[in-house]
């Protein structure tokens, strides 16, 4: 669905249901470069059982009226703005990647307005390598292979989609390509290289938490996530096995699974 | 610093399969069953809504076929594949999950007679209209669009003719028109050519040819870009508007650069049901493990039979790209580096009759309906694989009764030219008899 944030429209994935804000609401946070795409195997279980979803495409990625947002904490509080928009009182929030850090300075900005956080592949920081910092700024397509190689676990590169007939690395890719290499990748890389308050807003946080994290992820490797969960005072992690970065497809079931009974045990349906 | 990601020749090998999560069984198991277990209800209720990946029944997907599909995206560049029972179910599952009643294409005429005759005789039945365009005239695709047009479909190089369409050309003019470029890739295989990069949207194959190689198995695919943007316009409310068929969903907004292939499967496996058995993709997969050294072989065999033809007292013409008169000669360098495939179309002195002769008397040739085998293949294109079309449309794919279809296999190339003779000699003697 569209709808307006701070005046510039944004595209939200409502997971195949209408969106209902009398129902308990999940915000999806992409990672660097993606969109809502990236969500489809988790949005739509939640939309078909009693939830209302909300897969955003932040500013100037997928469908969502740019500039993208060029840092961490205004893209935490943009998801508040979010909040707010569709007049709705309190969220549980999810995110991949450079959309945990969202939900880390959303929630530690904004405690009344959160009610539980998943994070998959979350780390306290995510330091960028030069190089590919730089391939991403200038807008080259080489960032985006780079990212698609460290990205992806065993399956990734070898194959076996949850989704029979879907290519992991090659659909990843065409999310990032189909957006701006230099306009949304390269501008979130930047605001990730340059956040450095992951920690600090973690001790911040105060509702329920977990970390699914892959044990083959290179991007955010399982010490850095543990690190993290170990600053959030009421969390949890999981670490799915032969699983790299790109934990919500790689192993959608999986993670699915285990985002199901967090969800439900922290924001029922009631 | 460069991405590690797998090579052409190492995914042909590896791609889409992972022992581990296979009873660490080196080959591809072949998954000879109709149907899979659910966990519980709610499994099985998200995975007929979409919820969740997985395989229901193998009408819709199965795992051994999974494997092909994931191969062939991975070597075409693709975000997603579906594989099919044959290239032509594969064909017309991409037309009916594109268009409705009302809507038309733009068509080479240069196809296999029975692409020809699908979008001649059988989708009219559904009211979906062709215009057919010759590939050589990129202006023509231009103007033969209409405002119902949902798509341009070609062979890159057209069967039997061996004319090459424009595609850079006919991309823009797509492009400009905001609709997608769907190519039948068959002859190139993803070894000679990947449309994909070269902006088409969606390539079909039918497998049983190259990819397969052993004349031994039917099967099909078609496989998605992921580029197309569905949702810019309202052009195609078939992938962007609420589908009933799954409680209004929208395949664009949910599934983005795999919406296609998503419908294709949801709607067009679910209600049509042209799927691939096992047994066949498992068949395929074993001839994609070679594709690179056949294709090299199918290649080099065929500039030696050009070169053999083309200095050959019987033969008349020879249609081949890698020819310097052929007037597709440069487009052809830029387009395909590595070669230009193993088809030759050649017209044999004495017409018809002496076609027939040739075609009756070469041995180590099979003479078939079929191309892309190991083995070399002739076929005389007017009185088999095209007789169903009429003169107009003969004429319209610039075939004449002189013509024969050769595809060049993997033999020793002179045992395949000493048959060639024996071919020739034979054409020559009715020719001889009417002289006198």
């Amino acid at each position: 669905m569209k709808f307006t944030v701070n005046k510039k429209e944004v595209f939200a994935s409502t997971g195949g249901r209408p969106f209902d804000k009398k129902k308990p609401l999940i915000i999806f946070i992409h990672g660097s470069g993606l969109s809502h795409i990236t969500w489809v195997l988790q949005t739509r279980y939640f939309a078909f059982h009693g939830y209302s979803v909300l897969a955003i495409d932040l500013p100037g990625h997928g469908y969502s009226e740019g500039p993208a947002l060029e840092s961490i904490e205004e893209q935490g509080k943009w998801i508040a703005d979010v909040i707010d928009s569709v007049g709705v009182k309190e969220a549980s929030l999810v995110g991949h990647s450079q959309g945990c850090l969202v939900v880390m300075e959303c929630a530690s900005q904004f405690p009344d307005k959160i009610r539980s956080i998943g994070l998959m592949g979350g780390a306290g920081a995510i330091p960028m390598n030069p190089e590919l910092l730089e391939l991403a700024e200038k807008g080259d397509p080489k960032a985006v292979d780079l990212m698609m190689d460290w990205a992806h676990g065993p399956a990734g590169h070898f194959g076996g989609h949850p989704v029979p007939g879907l290519h992991h690395i090659n659909l990843g890719g065409s999310i990032v390509i189909n957006g701006s290499v230099k306009n949304a990748l390269g501008v979130d890389f930047r605001a990730c290289d340059n956040y450095k308050n992951g920690f600090e807003a973690a001790k911040k946080i105060k509702c329920p938490a977990i970390n699914i994290l892959g044990d083959r992820d290179r991007m955010c490797p399982v010490k850095e996530g543990k690190k993290l969960a170990d600053n959030i005072k009421d969390s949890e992690v999981e670490v799915i096995e032969n699983c790299g970065h790109m934990i919500l497809l790689e192993e959608a079931g999986k993670s699915l699974a285990i985002l199901k009974k967090f969800i439900r045990n922290n924001h029922p349906v009631e | 610093m460069d991405p590690k990601t797998y090579k052409f020749d190492t995914i042909s090998l590896h791609g889409g399969y992972m022992p581990s999560k296979n009873a660490g069984s080196r080959q591809v198991p072949i998954y000879q069953t109709t149907s899979y277990l659910f966990d519980d209800v709610d499994h099985a209720a998200a995975l007929f809504n979409l919820e969740q990946g997985g395989h229901i029944y193998s009408r819709i997907s199965n795992p051994t076929v999974q494997v092909l599909e994931e191969r062939v995206a991975a070597l075409e560049g693709g975000t997603a594949a579906l594989a099919t029972a044959s290239g032509m179910s594969a064909i017309f599952l991409a037309i009916m999950t594109l268009c409705n009643t009302g809507d038309h294409v733009v068509v080479s005429s240069q196809l296999y007679g029975g692409t020809v005759n699908l979008f001649r005789l059988t989708l009219p039945k559904f009211g979906i209209k062709a215009t057919f365009v010759k590939p050589r005239d990129t202006e023509g695709f231009k103007k033969a669009i209409q405002e119902n047009t949902k798509c341009i479909f070609g062979e890159l190089v057209g069967n039997p003719g061996n004319e090459l369409m424009n595609m850079p050309e006919i991309v823009k003019i797509a492009n400009e028109a905001g609709i997608p470029v769907i190519i039948d890739s068959t002859y190139q295989t993803p070894y000679l050519f990947k449309p994909l990069e070269h902006g088409a949207d969606i390539v079909v194959h039918s497998l049983t040819k190259w990819m397969a190689g052993h004349g031994s198995s039917m099967a099909g695919i078609l496989v998605e870009g992921g580029k197309f943007d569905w949702l810019k316009t309202d052009k195609f409310p078939t992938m962007t508007e609420p589908y009933e068929g799954y409680h209004g969903l929208s395949f664009a907004e949910e599934f983005g650069p795999v919406a296609f292939t998503m419908k294709a499967r949801a709607e067009g496996m679910r209600d049509m049901g042209p799927c691939l058995s096992p047994q066949n993709a498992w068949n395929v997969l074993q001839g994609i493990e070679t594709l690179s050294v056949r294709m090299e072989k199918h290649c080099s065999n065929a500039l030696k039979m050009v070169e053999y033809l083309s200095n050959h007292k019987s033969v008349a013409w020879v249609s081949h790209a890698s020819l310097k008169d052929n007037p597709d000669y440069e487009l052809a360098k830029t387009l395909l580096p590595k070669g230009t495939g193993s088809m030759i179309a050649f017209g044999i002195k004495g017409g018809k009759e002496a076609g027939a002769a040739f075609i009756d008397n070469v041995k180590l040739a099979s003479h078939l309906a079929n191309v892309g085998d190991t083995r070399t293949l002739v076929i005389h294109p007017a009185s088999a694989t095209h007789s169903q079309m009429d003169e107009a449309t003969l004429k319209l794919a610039n075939m004449s009764h002189d013509m024969i279809r050769l595809s060049v296999g993997i033999e020793d190339i002179d045992d395949i030219i000493n048959d060639f003779e024996d071919g020739f000699r034979a054409a020559e003697k009715p020719r001889l008899v009417a002289n006198k």
